[in-house]
């Protein structure tokens, strides 16, 4: 256990050693962000603007706040390495990370400061199209309380639908990798039925179910259902006989052989399942919601543009993105957590 | 293996024999395989007394591992009899544990719950932890209780799936090849660690191997197959003391006379 306690050590402390160089230049680059985000605060907060548009000056504050927490995290850096060793990891680690991310910094503010001239301030890009900067803020200043109340319904459709597709896919998949009967009279179906995209039963699934609420959960469902059941039924079917051999020479019995032999090496399958399904699921969310859930992302999309509010358009898109990135962050770490034991996981 | 040198000569176990007792009558076996039978063992009859280390050599692909199979009770036999102290074998039983050629750990727990596999399967685990860890000391793994498969040598993986089988105190231990993977210099070191074992616990071994020296090392009866369909084509006893030397002349004449069995007296 020491020899690998000590390669593990040795392999965690070598890039941190390697980037003890660059160090201070990227601390440069971070005082070089801050000024540069001070300065847009200052070019929207001085150059009156051409548009008609509100909270120009929250959107100067806004930047000229960003543009002084870097400085100030540029400051805590220099601290910390004037302190050294003492300042220890709770203030050296979230430095690091926001130190990492300057040239982004860098490269956000000059896209902002083009953008804004563009529009606000010289109007350029023709509206409704082209929102400035201040009409985005606007959206979430003014309209937080709908957008709101839409992520949370399409997060609860969304993780309805999710969990119990995934539960009933994993269990046709596990009872197909298993059983030769239930291949029998499932995998004709899932071959005929599973390639149709979730979003063909549309029409119908709104048609038979008593509420849109439930055809949407029925669709996301079975958008989720189809590749969790494929993946792991191909991971319950691809375990070495061997694994199993070994479990009975040593007295299992089926329920252990299926529990605690081929759910576990199936599990890198299922997680892929688990991903696409996922996938799926965003598809067949926002297209439910734009068709007939009268609530939810999709239909503030659909309502914003009906309205031709395409700052709100926008400013739902980047929640929606945020939401999906989100969940499927969750669903890495989840997997990270159960397959530890793997070699060589992608890292999201 | 010093102390032990020092000790009398025994044949078998130091302890009263807790080993099982193996009789095989008249067994044949065989596949279908694209629509033809293809016979693989053809009226195989021994008997392994309780204690004793017998090793079955033979050509590659002769069905020495089928038969290990069916001791196991992984398989059944298409015809003959196979009892293990006088109880017909009609399945699996962790008194009769394997030793695969690879380890076939599970890469998804850590050595520690690898080796308690047999407990866990009983519902002994709760009871009887410790000896888990008496296993993995015994294999000299007791500091690598919490690594992961992935995380070992080829060696160390092979001690831990012996530890599995031995965490289960087998009166019968089934080795298929268990060190045909390893290195010459792990070979060695886990040679005389299987002989210490045995040694000392008292089971009885079935252990396929195609390495003559190894069978003559470790075994005091190594029963010789012909090619396929198997048939058993001799009986030697090695009557010699533990440990023994790769250079003794009574080891050396064996060797000669399994390798004729074999068919390669004039080509080595």
């Amino acid at each position: 256990m020491t020899a690998i306690a000590e390669a593990g050590s040795t392999s965690g402390t070598a890039p941190l050693l390697a980037g003890d160089g660059r160090q201070s230049s990227s601390l440069g680059l971070l005082v070089v962000a801050g000024f540069l985000w001070l300065a847009l605060a200052a070019l929207i907060l001085a150059w009156p603007d051409a548009q008609e548009v509100e909270r120009t000056g929250l959107l100067g504050l806004l930047a000229a706040g960003f543009g002084a927490v870097q400085l100030a995290a540029s400051a805590g850096g220099w601290a910390s390495e004037w302190i050294g060793e003492r300042a220890g990891d709770w203030l050296a680690t979230p430095l690091a990370r926001v130190r990492r991310l300057a040239p982004w910094f860098i490269v956000l503010a000059l896209w902002i400061a083009v953008w804004e001239v563009a529009t606000a301030k010289l109007d350029l890009l023709p509206l409704p199209f082209f929102p400035s900067p201040q009409a985005f803020v606007e959206v979430y200043t003014d309209d937080w309380r709908k957008l709101g109340d839409s992520l949370l319904a399409s997060l609860w459709l969304l993780l309805r639908g999710f969990a119990i597709g995934a539960a009933v896919g994993f269990a046709v998949g596990v009872a197909l990798g298993w059983s030769e009967r239930v291949g029998y009279w499932i995998h004709p179906v899932m071959r005929l039925v599973g390639p149709l995209p979730a979003t063909a039963w549309l029409p119908l699934a709104f048609f038979i179910f008593p509420t849109s609420a439930s055809a949407s959960t029925f669709l996301i469902a079975l958008a989720t259902a189809f590749p969790v059941a494929v993946l792991t039924w191909s991971g319950v079917a691809g375990v070495q006989t061997a694994y199993y051999d070994v479990a009975r020479t040593l007295g299992a019995n089926s329920r252990f052989l299926i529990l605690k032999v081929a759910i576990p090496a199936a599990l890198p399958h299922v997680f892929v399942g688990l991903f696409m399904g996922l996938g799926s699921s965003f598809a067949v969310l926002v297209v439910a919601e734009m068709l007939g859930v009268k609530s939810g992302l999709g239909w503030y999309l659909q309502w914003a543009q009906g309205w031709a509010a395409y700052a709100n358009m926008y400013g739902a898109l980047l929640v929606m993105a945020l939401m999906c990135s989100t969940l499927i962050t969750v669903l890495f770490k989840v997997r990270d957590r159960l397959l530890a034991w793997q070699k060589g996981l992608v890292k999201w | 293996m010093v102390a032990l040198a020092e000790r009398p000569v025994v044949e078998t176990s130091t302890r009263e024999p807790v080993g099982a007792r193996l009789q095989g009558r008249a067994i044949d076996h065989g596949f279908v395989l694209h629509g033809a039978y293809l016979p693989v063992l053809d009226d195989v009859s021994f008997a392994v007394a309780p204690g004793e280390f017998v090793a079955l050599l033979g050509p590659s692909g002769c069905g020495k591992s089928t038969l290990l199979r069916l001791v196991a009770g992984l398989d059944r036999p298409r015809a003959g009899s196979l009892s293990v102290d006088g109880v017909e074998v009609t399945g699996p039983d962790p008194s009769r544990v394997v030793v695969f050629q690879d380890p076939t750990l599970y890469p998804w727990r850590t050595v520690w719950r690898n080796a308690s596999l047999g407990l866990e399967t009983r519902g002994l685990l709760r009871t009887h932890r410790g000896r888990v860890d008496d296993a993995l000391a015994l294999v000299g793994l007791e500091k690598f209780a919490e690594a992961y498969p992935h995380q070992l040598s080829g060696g160390m993986a092979q001690r831990a799936s012996l530890a599995r089988a031995l965490v289960n105190d087998p009166k019968l231990l089934i080795l298929d090849e268990p060190l045909g993977k390893l290195d010459s210099l792990t070979r060695l070191v886990m040679q005389g660690e299987l002989t210490r074992l045995w040694q000392s616990r008292g089971f009885t071994v079935l252990m396929v191997t195609h390495d003559v020296e190894e069978a003559l090392l470790l075994a005091n009866r190594v029963i010789v197959f012909s090619d396929r369909p198997a048939r058993i084509r001799a009986d030697l006893a090695v009557d010699l003391p533990y440990p023994r030397h790769r250079d003794d002349p009574e080891l050396l004449r064996l060797r000669r006379e399994a390798l004729g069995l074999l068919g390669m007296a004039r080509d080595w």
